[in-house]
């Protein structure tokens, strides 16, 4: 079974991002920028079930600028067999991005999709329902385990009071939650063997898909900042004032 | 302009957060609600201003059936909201995907019809945005809008199924985690843990104070990541967005995804050894020490 892995480049995890001083946006120029984490959780569960021999092959995509290109390497790195990138240079929403990646699920015809369920950047947690709606195939969101057993994947989910179980048929779009594993560290060897394995590059205008914007940017702004308190010096002057002052016990 | 709300109950009650979801949705017009599953309808049939309740009695909870059916049912309407809980983030994205729109999550603010803020970069930054889809599909945060009140209204229950083709998916069933405690999201007053617990054992320690106050317990991502709490219990940008009249950090430094996470809360309090933890930056009330002496004097001065 062939594995498809869409993976995004975003601003890195430990990067505090700033709000332009024209409220257009957030500045990612010379910003350090890495893949999503919840996508290298994606690539890892991928790789995990190579390694158990359920899949077979592993299909990194990304789409974006060509600067973007590091994250296939990296997720080639950490044992994914080929990359695309789909070029443009165009800001993308959730459902151009879902459109642009059907095009390549429906050339490369997976038996698994499997991807981060949001970007640390817009936090819209959508890519990956919209894409399994497109596809018209289940969805598995916010895994915290998948099990492939006889043309079907078991996802357990973290759900809203518990951990929630539904069996989908392949193909299937599945998403990842924190919890479904660690990812590993790639390993020199293997960021060298990384930069020979195929690279791709598809020009998003060729794949025929309206990718116009459906939402129109306002502006951005840091959200108000609350305020500092006192300091308490004791546990009875804290009681004493969320009793007497807070009046909130 | 009528607005179709996705809501959920647990049993027959309608839950808070989807109470939320009706409220906001009110500022576009007339409301509909549609609940999936057997129970809750006349609950629901109770909320305060809506116009009807659609009642898929027989639609399974997964994502394919119900977001086919409200497909099949859109163009009655202008909006589509659900709250921001899992449930609504695993189904209104693919409501989107069938009717070709781009969804708008996480909602905070409404300016208006077409114009919505919502939090990006864990909270880092807010963003107003306009659609220009025909159709709105928006989850809102429960956080930020009052719950609509159930009242004597008692609104016409109509029994609706799904004569739509879905994808292969089966529900298996859910394995509830299972306290006695209030919801995260609904509670008066929530008491977090983080990594300073050092460990799944002393997270316990937090029992004794939220059993005083009544109180429900959460937990930073690093708590959870560090398997100290299972992943609902965790407040954050990639967890529970709570706003309680209390909010007590204990142990946790207050990095942002998890300041996102509970910074509306009204009172906010910080317990930690580190003084330059974030966290005291928002707490309206900070003690420096160290929690597994502080927790038990809390305890002790909570029964006095």
């Amino acid at each position: 079974m062939k594995i498809v892995v869409p993976v995004k480049r975003v601003v890195d995890y430990n990067i505090k991002p700033r709000v332009k001083a024209d409220n257009s946006g957030v500045d990612t120029q010379g910003v350090k920028m890495s893949m999503n984490p919840f996508d290298e959780i994606a690539v890892e569960e991928a790789v995990r079930l190579r390694e158990k021999g359920v899949a077979s092959e592993i299909v990194v995509v990304t789409i974006g600028v060509a600067e973007a290109q590091p994250v296939l390497r990296t997720a080639m790195a950490m044992g994914a067999d080929r990359g695309i990138l789909v070029q443009t240079t165009a800001d993308l929403e959730p459902l151009a991005v879902a459109k642009l990646l059907k095009t390549i699920v429906d050339r490369e015809n997976p038996g698994l999709v499997i991807m981060g369920k949001q970007a640390i950047d817009d936090d819209m947690n959508a890519t990956g329902q919209i894409l399994a709606a497109r596809l018209n195939w289940p969805q598995g969101t916010f895994a915290s385990s998948v099990a492939v057993e006889d043309g079907r994947i078991t996802v357990v989910r973290e759900a809203d009071g518990g951990l929630e179980t539904v069996r989908l048929a392949l193909p299937a779009v599945v998403t990842t939650d924190l919890r479904l594993n660690e990812p590993r560290y790639a390993t020199m060897p293997n960021i060298m063997k990384a930069k020979k394995k195929p690279l791709e590059t598809i020009a998003a205008e060729t794949l025929g898909v309206d990718i116009t914007p459906r939402l129109e940017t306002v502006k951005v702004v840091e959200p108000p900042v609350r305020q500092a308190g006192i300091r308490v010096s004791s546990v009875a002057e804290l009681v004493g004032k969320l009793r007497d002052e807070a009046k909130v016990i | 302009m009528t607005t179709l709300v996705l809501i959920e109950a647990e049993g027959a009650t309608i839950k808070k957060a989807s109470l939320s979801a009706v409220a906001a949705a009110r500022a576009f017009g007339n409301v509909d609600v549609l609940l999936i599953g057997a129970h809750g309808a006349q609950e629901a049939a109770k909320i305060e201003g809506i116009t009807r309740v659609l009642h898929a009695d027989s639609t399974p909870h997964l994502a394919e059936c119900i977001a086919a059916l409200i497909a099949d049912r859109a163009s009655d309407y202008d909006h589509i909201v659900s709250a921001a809980t899992a449930y609504g983030k695993n189904t209104l994205p693919r409501v989107a995907g069938l009717l070709d729109v781009q969804p708008i999550t996480e909602v905070v603010e409404i300016i208006d019809a077409d114009t919505f803020v919502r939090p990006i970069y864990a909270g880092s930054a807010l963003s107003t945005v306009r659609s220009r889809d025909t159709i709105k599909v928006l989850t809102v945060r429960n956080a930020s809008f009052d719950a609509a009140k159930l009242g004597d209204n008692s609104a016409p229950v109509e029994v609706i199924s799904a004569a739509v083709e879905v994808p292969d998916a089966e529900y298996v069933g859910i394995e509830l985690t299972h306290s006695d405690r209030p919801e995260l999201e609904s509670a008066r007053v929530v008491i977090s843990g983080g990594r300073g617990l050092k460990d799944a054992a002393n997270f316990k320690l937090l029992e004794p104070v939220a059993d005083k106050l009544g109180a429900a317990i959460g937990a930073s991502r690093a708590a959870v990541d560090a398997g100290f709490a299972p992943n609902e219990m965790q407040v954050g940008q990639t967890g529970k967005i709570v706003a309680p009249e209390l909010y007590i950090a204990v142990g946790l430094s207050g990095a942002i995804q998890h300041l996102a996470g509970m910074k509306d809360s009204r009172v906010i309090v910080a317990i930690n050894m580190d003084p330059e933890a974030p966290i005291f930056s928002v707490a309206d009330y900070g003690l420096v020490g160290d929690l597994f002496e502080v927790l038990p004097q809390l305890k002790a001065e909570l029964g006095a």
